[in-house]
């Protein structure tokens, strides 16, 4: 028998899910499919994750070409469907290709709604639904300035993050009153915007477009009250329409949506439609889990006869933005009918609501504290009658007696049916047949197999939990990535929360933050305390017992229990003086060791603990403060002799050098920086190996940064040149700024630099004037705190219980 | 079986000792690190890692244990036993609290 004809309109993500359906339980088709967009299929909900950065466009790939050949699809992509000839069962593509078909699916999903405002036509404009949108915003954030999204939705505010996290300045427009406010209540909008707000992206709501302005490109946008906003970029993301003119110019029955009944089928009995573009039951739809149901529906249908029927079902959302932890599913509204149960934990900066009808949940809304959300979203389905937990369902299922906090527990406790992976509509019970039957032992096959957890990946976790109560012991739950044991969180996320939380103490940030251990550990005592110096300057008090001994002693714990002690000789400069004064000490206190260090500067080694106070002392008498040789921080800068002596010199490297220590002493930074300043190519101070570098050439300074010859021997990269001392001043001032507020706790420059980009920096520090000035006004600021020798303080009396022992016990003879 | 006799010896107050820190107590030849944690409980270890005799003083304290400022080996402040893969135990001396008072037990 030859092969049945099915032509596919579309090639998003509903009719590819159709067609895996389809492949497995039939082959009676030969299939040819049009797309639109000039590409394969792939995961649209993951653009968010590609704008961001967090994937690429080939990590969100669901049928590579490989998978069309297999099964002899013909896949015309970049062609586009015109018309539907339905006397003649044929379609009509806009490069002319003509199919004909005995089954025809139309799935072309919806189209991005751009409100008709004057300029929305300007280049600049975008919107954001495929990868050709995705690729724009990119390049746009290239170029930084401002965008602004029209939206706050759940795409808009997807894009808005994404966009920040390129670097963008970002500001949200959206019509309503709150955030979101189709899944969202006020309070829990109110929590979003906060937090949006906290990473510094500006949120306007009630705000009405009303045009956009520019004469070439995007300019700014004009709002009804009159405001203006620059920005470079506009995302409108601002809702969807599906794609029904096709069906509609076809004769179909089109509504809002095309058409169907419960099997998928339009009004022509040999047309089917799933997707966005449907409408079904009298609802459409914007999401995949009911997507992937009518994918599944239809396949069946176009196998055989079937009693597949697609239901309404509640889909929950969630926000796919890194560090937003939000949930809500159901029906929200207030009415007089209904109840609700609240918790809020302001300090936590969560909220949990559940809705109850007759005793039954009707809705959710999660914010911070999301755990729970799928066990509510289990009960909502079911129906369950909620008398008997009254009292305690709003603290989740943990309270519910047996289950306990353990996830591994709770996971054990679901029921078989309990639904996992909501995108897909996957089962506990279908998950672990899959890993008994096929042997599956790693998350990757699970994926493959049962494509649990592979579209939106929320549940990634439960979808591991069920997979380490299969497997018991063999298979190990892997860990976040955490910047140390006691944290999932990394550097990264920990540093943004500080800000954006607003944390002002280790305990404060252990809390939120939700610290795995009680005091944490000596890894990221030492990192929080620095996170937090440099982020709350003149408000944190630094933890003296989260810093390493050498920094809380201010000096370098050698191996025998003894300490060295380095005085600061600025830019390796000394005189006579001061090396009476160190020869003096060195007597006094009888110290075994004097060493010239490879930091041009002198090395007491072998002071006692105990001597350190009175050698600070006279060394502070002479004029010296401490060398910081111990310190995440500002080490040495050192010089060569300059165009005062040097024959070949071109400027005054010495006195550059100086200046720069002077500049910069007592700052802390994520690891130790030292500088050195040369007075010509020839390089005598090894500027050219060190975190930052001034090579004095005869038009004025050659920047350099990002080197080290230490473990790692790595030669700097050039930044620019300025002219003046002034503008080495300031320039060094503001690459320290964004070092030691982005820089991840002992990573030094060259490692910071890899990671954000030397471009990045060079754009930032050199050319951009602006923020230049900003960096180095808040190091400015910063330094105010910061250079108060610390040798004097403890002269003075500071933490003195360091530096004395607590008793002496007398020898008595025992009884 | 005889407890050992102890000798209990004031060595100062809980104050005199930081939370999530420590002073040292020397008797005689001996030095003895006296450690407060930050929900206030005291112990008291002779000041010598196990590994290559650091001053275990010196450390940061967290969870209950101490590390060691040389090489970071991980000190239970209870036993003096090396926590995770490393092996080896530092003496540990009982301390009792008498309201504010420490009593180091020799
Ligand atoms: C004293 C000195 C050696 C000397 O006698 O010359 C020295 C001594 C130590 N260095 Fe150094 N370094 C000294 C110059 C250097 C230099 C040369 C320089 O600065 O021009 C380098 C290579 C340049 C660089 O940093 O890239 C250097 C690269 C290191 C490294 C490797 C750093 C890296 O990122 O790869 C370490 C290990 C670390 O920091 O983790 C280190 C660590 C140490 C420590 C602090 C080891 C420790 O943690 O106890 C040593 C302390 C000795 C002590 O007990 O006092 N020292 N060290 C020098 C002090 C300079 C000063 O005046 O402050
Ligand atoms: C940035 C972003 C994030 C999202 N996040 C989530 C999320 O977290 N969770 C969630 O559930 N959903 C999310 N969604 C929604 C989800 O991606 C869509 O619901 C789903 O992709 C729709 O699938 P579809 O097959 O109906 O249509 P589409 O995937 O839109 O595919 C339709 C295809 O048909 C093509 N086409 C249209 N007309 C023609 C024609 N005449 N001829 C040929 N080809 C044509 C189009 O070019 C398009 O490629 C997100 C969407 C976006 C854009
Ligand atoms: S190279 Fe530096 S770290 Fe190594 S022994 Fe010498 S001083 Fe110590
Ligand atoms: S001496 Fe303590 S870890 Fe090496």
């Amino acid at each position: 028998m030859s092969k049945q004809r099915l032509v596919i309109i579309g090639n998003g993500m509903a009719p590819g899910r159709m067609l895996e359906h389809l492949f497995e339980v039939s082959d009676a088709f030969e299939v040819t499919i049009f797309n639109a967009e000039p590409r394969v299929n792939y995961d649209r909900i993951m653009l968010s994750p590609v704008l961001s950065g967090e994937k690429t466009y080939t990590d969100i790939i669901i049928h590579g070409e490989g998978w069309y050949e297999e099964r002899g699809i013909t896949l015309h992509k970049g062609e586009k469907i015109v018309q539907i000839d339905r006397d003649e069962r044929k379609v009509v593509s806009d490069k002319g290709t003509v199919a004909q078909y005995d089954r025809l699916v139309i799935a072309t999903g919806s189209s991005p709604f751009i409100i008709p405002v004057p300029g929305s036509d300007l280049p600049g404009v975008l919107a954001y639904r495929d990868l050709d949108d995705t690729e724009g915003m990119i390049a746009a954030s290239a170029k930084g300035g401002r965008a602004v999204v029209i939206g706050g939705g759940l795409l808009g505010l997807e894009a808005a993050a994404g966009l920040k996290l390129r670097g963008m300045e970002v500001t949200v427009i959206h019509l309503m009153p709150t955030l979101m406010e189709r899944q969202l209540d006020t309070a829990a909008g109110y929590l979003l915007q906060r937090e949006l707000e906290g990473r510094g992206i500006e949120v306007l709501c009630q705000a009405n477009t009303k045009r956009i302005i520019g004469t070439d490109r995007v300019e700014g946008v004009e709002l009804a009250d009159g405001r203006i906003i620059d920005a470079s970029l506009v995302v409108m993301a601002v809702g969807i329409r599906p794609n029904v003119k096709l069906a509609q110019e076809a004769g179909l029955a089109v509504n809002r949506g095309i058409v169907t009944d419960a099997t998928m089928r339009t009004s022509d009995h040999s047309i089917y439609s799933v997707g966005e573009c449907v409408e079904v039951g009298g609802m459409v739809y914007g999401l995949v889990a009911p997507l992937y149901r009518m994918a599944k529906v239809a396949a069946e249908h176009l196998a055989g006869p079937s009693k597949a029927e697609f239901v309404h079902a509640e889909t929950p959302t969630k926000l796919k933005v890194t560090g937003v932890n939000l949930y809500s599913v159901g029906d929200f509204a207030e009415g007089p009918d209904r109840e609700d149960i609240v918790l809020r934990d302001a300090a936590r900066g969560s909220y949990k609501r559940v809705i109850l009808k007759d005793n039954k949940i009707i809705g959710a809304v999660l914010y911070g504290d999301v755990a729970d959300g799928g066990w509510y979203n289990e009960m909502l389905k079911s129906g369950e009658d909620v008398e008997g937990m009254r009292e305690t369902l709003i603290f989740g299922q943990a309270y519910q007696g047996g289950a306990s906090a353990d996830p591994l527990a709770a996971v054990a406790s679901l029921p078989d049916d309990a639904e996992i992976c909501g995108c897909n509509g996957i089962t506990k019970g279908q998950i672990m047949a899959a890993i008994r039957d096929k042997g599956l032992t790693s998350l990757a096959e699970v994926r493959a197999h049962t494509k649990a957890s592979a579209s939106c990946g929320t549940c990634t976790g439960l979808v591991e939990n069920v997979m380490g109560l299969t497997l018991g012991d063999t298979f190990v739950i892997p860990q976040a990535a955490g910047m140390c044991p006691c944290t999932t969180h990394g550097h990264g996320e920990v540093r943004r929360l500080i800000r954006a939380k607003e944390l002002k103490s280790i305990p404060a940030v252990m809390q939120e933050l939700e610290w795995s251990t009680p005091e944490g550990c000596a890894k990221c005592r030492p990192a929080l305390n620095y996170y937090l110096v440099c982020d709350w300057p003149g408000e944190y008090t630094d933890d003296q017992q989260s810093r390493f001994i050498n920094e809380r002693v201010h000096a370098n714990i050698q191996k025998d229990g003894t300490y060295s002690v380095v005085p600061r000789m600025f830019g390796g400069l000394t005189t006579a003086d001061e090396l009476r004064a160190i020869a003096d000490v060195a007597d006094r206190y009888s110290i075994p060791t004097i060493k010239v260090t490879g930091g041009q500067r002198i090395d007491l080694l072998g002071v006692k603990k105990e001597d350190l106070i009175p050698v600070w002392k006279d060394l502070n008498d002479a004029g010296m403060i401490s060398g910081a040789a111990y310190s995440k921080g500002l080490r040495t800068v050192k010089t060569c002799v300059g165009k005062d002596f040097c024959r070949f010199g071109t400027q005054d490297s010495m006195g550059l050098g100086v200046k720069l220590e002077k500049f910069l002493w007592g700052s802390w930074s994520p690891a130790k920086l030292k500088l050195a300043v040369t007075g010509c190519p020839r390089n005598c101070a090894e500027a050219t190996c060190k975190d930052i570098g001034v090579i004095c050439v005869d038009s004025g300074y050659e920047i350099v940064y990002g080197g080290a010859a230490g473990l790692h021997i790595q030669g700097t990269t050039k930044l620019g040149n300025v002219k003046t001392e002034d503008e080495v001043i300031e320039v060094i001032g503001a690459m320290t700024q964004m070092y030691r507020e982005q820089g991840f706790y002992l990573e030094r420059i060259y490692k910071w630099a890899e990671r954000v980009g030397y471009d990045h920096i060079k754009d930032v520090i050199l050319n951009d004037l602006e923020a230049r000035k900003t960096y180095y006004d808040r190091f400015v600021y910063s330094q105010q705190f910061a250079q108060v020798d610390p040798w004097a303080e403890r002269v003075a009396g500071a933490e003195a219980h360091e530096f004395s022992n607590m008793a002496e016990i007398k020898l008595e003879a025992a009884e | 079986m005889n407890a050992p006799l102890r000798n209990w010896v004031e060595i100062g107050s809980i104050n005199d000792i930081p939370r999530q820190g420590a002073r040292c107590v020397k008797n005689g030849e001996m030095t003895i690190a006296v450690f407060r944690t930050s929900d206030d409980r005291v112990f008291a270890l002779e000041d010598k890692c196990p590994h290559k005799n650091g001053p275990l003083s010196q450390g940061i304290v967290h969870d209950g244990c101490v590390t060691c400022p040389l090489h970071n080996w991980v000190i239970s402040l209870e036993t003096g036993a090396a926590q995770g893969a490393d092996e080896g135990q530092t003496a540990s001396f009982p301390v009792k609290l008498d309201g504010q008072t420490v009593l180091l037990g020799l």
